[in-house]
């Protein structure tokens, strides 16, 4: 084709301006889903934003933060631990004090309320440790929505309290039984009844992952955590902590805690992968130790992949941490070196159950052991007037099944 | 460029690459050809594919069990075009085996191996600057898809960046077939129609010559996926007879 026509010529000037996209953090992040989806990530996007500035809105999610789920969450001094430990002064921010047992419920309920204005009925989520299917199928039953969780069989079987919990509730768990049956899995396959059914459902996404703008609503809803925790620690110890740390699943409990810090540049913020059994690809779920940026589920972030650009099976003693991608926000943060993330394998993670458990009377969920087990190495090295917080994101309950197969205590 | 939408409706045939495996694919593509489809789409398989249901999930992970890579379905589309010249043939795929490959080389060797066009089915306009570029660089038509759910402002977007043909979803929904069509589809071809002089192909769901017909009262071209798919599936051994038997019956009525 020798000519350019009029058509060609308004495309090669669209390619080179593209529509300006939202949603981004540094070169991660974005929107990519079906066309079928995006309508409705737009309609989510403007309810949001709309929601953010309503006096109502804010003060309703307020009250049920605090009378409902009870927050504001303690931040506790781990006395014993600290002593045990020798260094650093270690604080627990407690959200596994919360109403269902993690910091999950800061988000589902803020979307719940979402789900309220746009006036939809049907809700669907996916869950790995349960704690986010729960945390839904609670705040379903408390608003009247008709709810749907799908779940990997892999997940089923290792968090069947979890299962139970949910239908006790009145929710729907649909079983998801492809690839290695956890969450990953689940996700694609609430993507799918989304896709189909989504002129009357909200997708209740669980953590800073997929298309905007879920990675920041999301990580706005958990905010509540650093807020509290950075107040707390000024009263406690009239000065900022020396680090914060986390575990990352998808980043939700990670970033919701970061993030009031992130402005204090002295403070050091943690992020702990599942570091599994082993190094090999498909024996961990550590993105930024064998990740690549690429694209999953909605989002441009770090992502556990081979060769061809198929997404790696991962492993991780912990459900909720056993995903193959990390929230985009993360990525820019360790590109950055703001953050720094390090692994912890399913053995640590299972030690420092034990240790938290016997040192402060408090079981962790094995997610946020992996956060104790990095404040297990890091503590004895640190000064003993310095402090360091770590985030309990949920409680150890849902976990006593795995914790009484591998500890073998009785 | 080897789309041609005269002789209505033109059928498109998805085939998902590498299910059985390749030699099979080429096989099924030829004889695809052969019995009247008009464009091939190469379905690259990706380990999590959400835009699809049962069937394209299946025959995607059967093709990844033994490795099938976009490397080698670009390979595949080169062999096809050394025995076709005039069939207008694009990769369907998701958007990260392409990045891993680097969009930049994916759109050389694509052009290199004879292929017409690329649809990526999760990335939107918004997010397709580079791809856009760079197809148009290598002279690749860039298809997308509308969706019943896309407002007006977003039909003219993509009109805008379209080239080729528009690829027109159904229904909301995953890929697979569906009893009847609905009511969506004619109507948003209609609402698609005031943005754009492109072919419009309409897809999701049709696996019966009624519907085939049906579509060509309204569309330009008619997609079918998921019944080819499951042709394959059906007739271990003998799969490229049975798709060209299966697609000489969707097409029986044109004339
Ligand atoms: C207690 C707990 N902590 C952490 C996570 C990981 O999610 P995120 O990284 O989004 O906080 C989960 C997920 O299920 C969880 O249940």
């Amino acid at each position: 084709m020798a000519t350019v026509s009029v058509t060609q010529r308004r495309v090669i000037a669209a390619a080179k301006k593209p529509v300006p996209v939202t949603g981004r953090f540094g070169a991660y992040g974005g929107r990519y889903v079906p066309e079928t989806l995006m309508a409705a990530l737009d309609e989510l996007e403007r309810e949001y934003e709309k929601a953010k500035n309503d006096r109502r809105f804010q003060a309703r999610l307020e009250y049920l933060l605090k009378q409902y789920a009870g927050r504001p969450t303690p931040l506790f001094f781990a006395k014993r631990l600290t002593e045990k430990l020798g260094g650093a002064k270690i604080y627990l921010k407690r959200e596994d004090l919360l109403h269902t047992g993690a910091h999950k419920i800061n988000n589902c309920i803020g979307q719940a309320l979402l789900v309220e204005r746009m006036g939809k009925h049907r809700v669907i989520a996916e869950t790995g440790a349960g704690q986010h299917g729960v945390a839904t199928a609670t705040v379903c039953a408390l608003l009247g929505f008709e709810c749907v969780v799908y779940m990997g069989t892999e997940d089923m079987r290792r968090q069947v309290l979890n299962v139970f919990r949910m239908r006790l509730l009145g929710a729907e768990v649909r079983g998801v039984d492809a690839g290695s049956r956890t969450l990953k899995d689940a996700i694609n396959e609430a993507m799918r009844d989304w896709v189909t059914n989504v002129r009357t459902t909200h997708y209740l996404l669980g953590s800073v992952l997929g298309a905007h703008p879920y990675p920041t609503m999301v990580r706005d809803f958990h905010r509540v955590i650093g807020r509290e925790a950075r107040r707390q620690v000024l009263k406690a110890e009239g000065k900022l902590p020396k680090a914060i740390i986390a575990c990352v699943g998808g980043g939700s409990n990670a970033i919701g805690i970061f993030y009031d810090f992130l402005k204090d540049k002295k403070v050091e913020l943690i992020g702990v992968e599942a570091g599994g059994c082993g190094e090999g690809l498909g024996q961990h779920a550590a993105r930024f130790r064998g990740g690549s940026p690429g694209v999953l589920q909605g989002t441009f972030s770090y992502v556990l992949q081979d060769k061809a650009g198929q997404i790696a099976t991962t492993h991780s003693i912990s459900a909720g941490l056993d995903y193959p991608s990390i929230g985009p926000e993360h990525a820019m943060l360790k590109d950055s070196g703001r953050a720094e993330y390090v692994p912890a394998s399913d053995v640590e993670a299972l030690k420092a159950t034990t240790v938290l458990a016997r040192t402060e009377g408090i079981i962790p969920a094995l997610e946020s052991a992996h956060a104790v087990a990095e404040a297990i190495k890091r503590a004895p090295k640190m000064k003993k007037s310095e402090v360091l917080i770590v985030n309990v994101s949920g409680r150890g309950d849902k976990d006593v099944g795995i914790l009484r197969e591998n500890l073998k205590l009785d | 460029m080897p789309f041609h939408f005269e002789n209505k409706p033109v059928l498109v045939a998805y085939v998902t690459c590498g299910d059985p495996d390749l030699a099979t694919t080429r096989d099924i593509i030829l004889a695809a050809i052969e019995s009247g489809a008009g464009i091939i789409e190469l379905g690259v398989p990706f380990s999590d594919p959400v835009a699809d249901g049962p069937v394209i999930q299946k025959a995607s992970e059967r093709a990844l069990k033994h490795g099938t890579s976009l490397e080698q379905v670009l390979k595949l589309a080169s062999e096809i075009r050394e025995h076709s010249q005039s069939v207008g043939m694009i990769v369907f795929s998701y958007l990260n085996p392409i990045l891993k490959m680097g969009m930049s080389k994916f759109c050389k060797v694509a052009r290199h191996a004879g292929l017409d066009g690329v649809l990526i089915t999760d990335l939107p306009v918004e997010e397709a600057g580079e791809y856009l570029r760079e197809a148009r660089k290598n002279d690749l038509v860039t298809v997308f898809l509308v969706a019943p759910t896309s407002t007006d402002q977003r039909l003219k977007q993509i009109a805008t960046v379209s080239t080729g043909f528009i690829y027109a979803i159904s229904r909301t929904g995953v890929t697979g077939a569906r009893q009847q069509m609905p009511e969506d589809a004619s109507g948003l071809v209609k609402r698609l129609r005031r943005f754009t002089k492109l072919p419009v192909a309409v897809g999701f769901g049709i696996s019966t010559p009624e519907q085939f017909a049906a579509v060509g009262q309204y569309a330009d071209a008619a997609v079918v996926g998921s019944a080819i798919v499951q042709a394959i599936e059906r007739n271990r051994g003998h799969e490229a007879p049975a798709v060209a038997e299966f697609i000489r019956s969707l097409v029986a009525r044109k004339s």
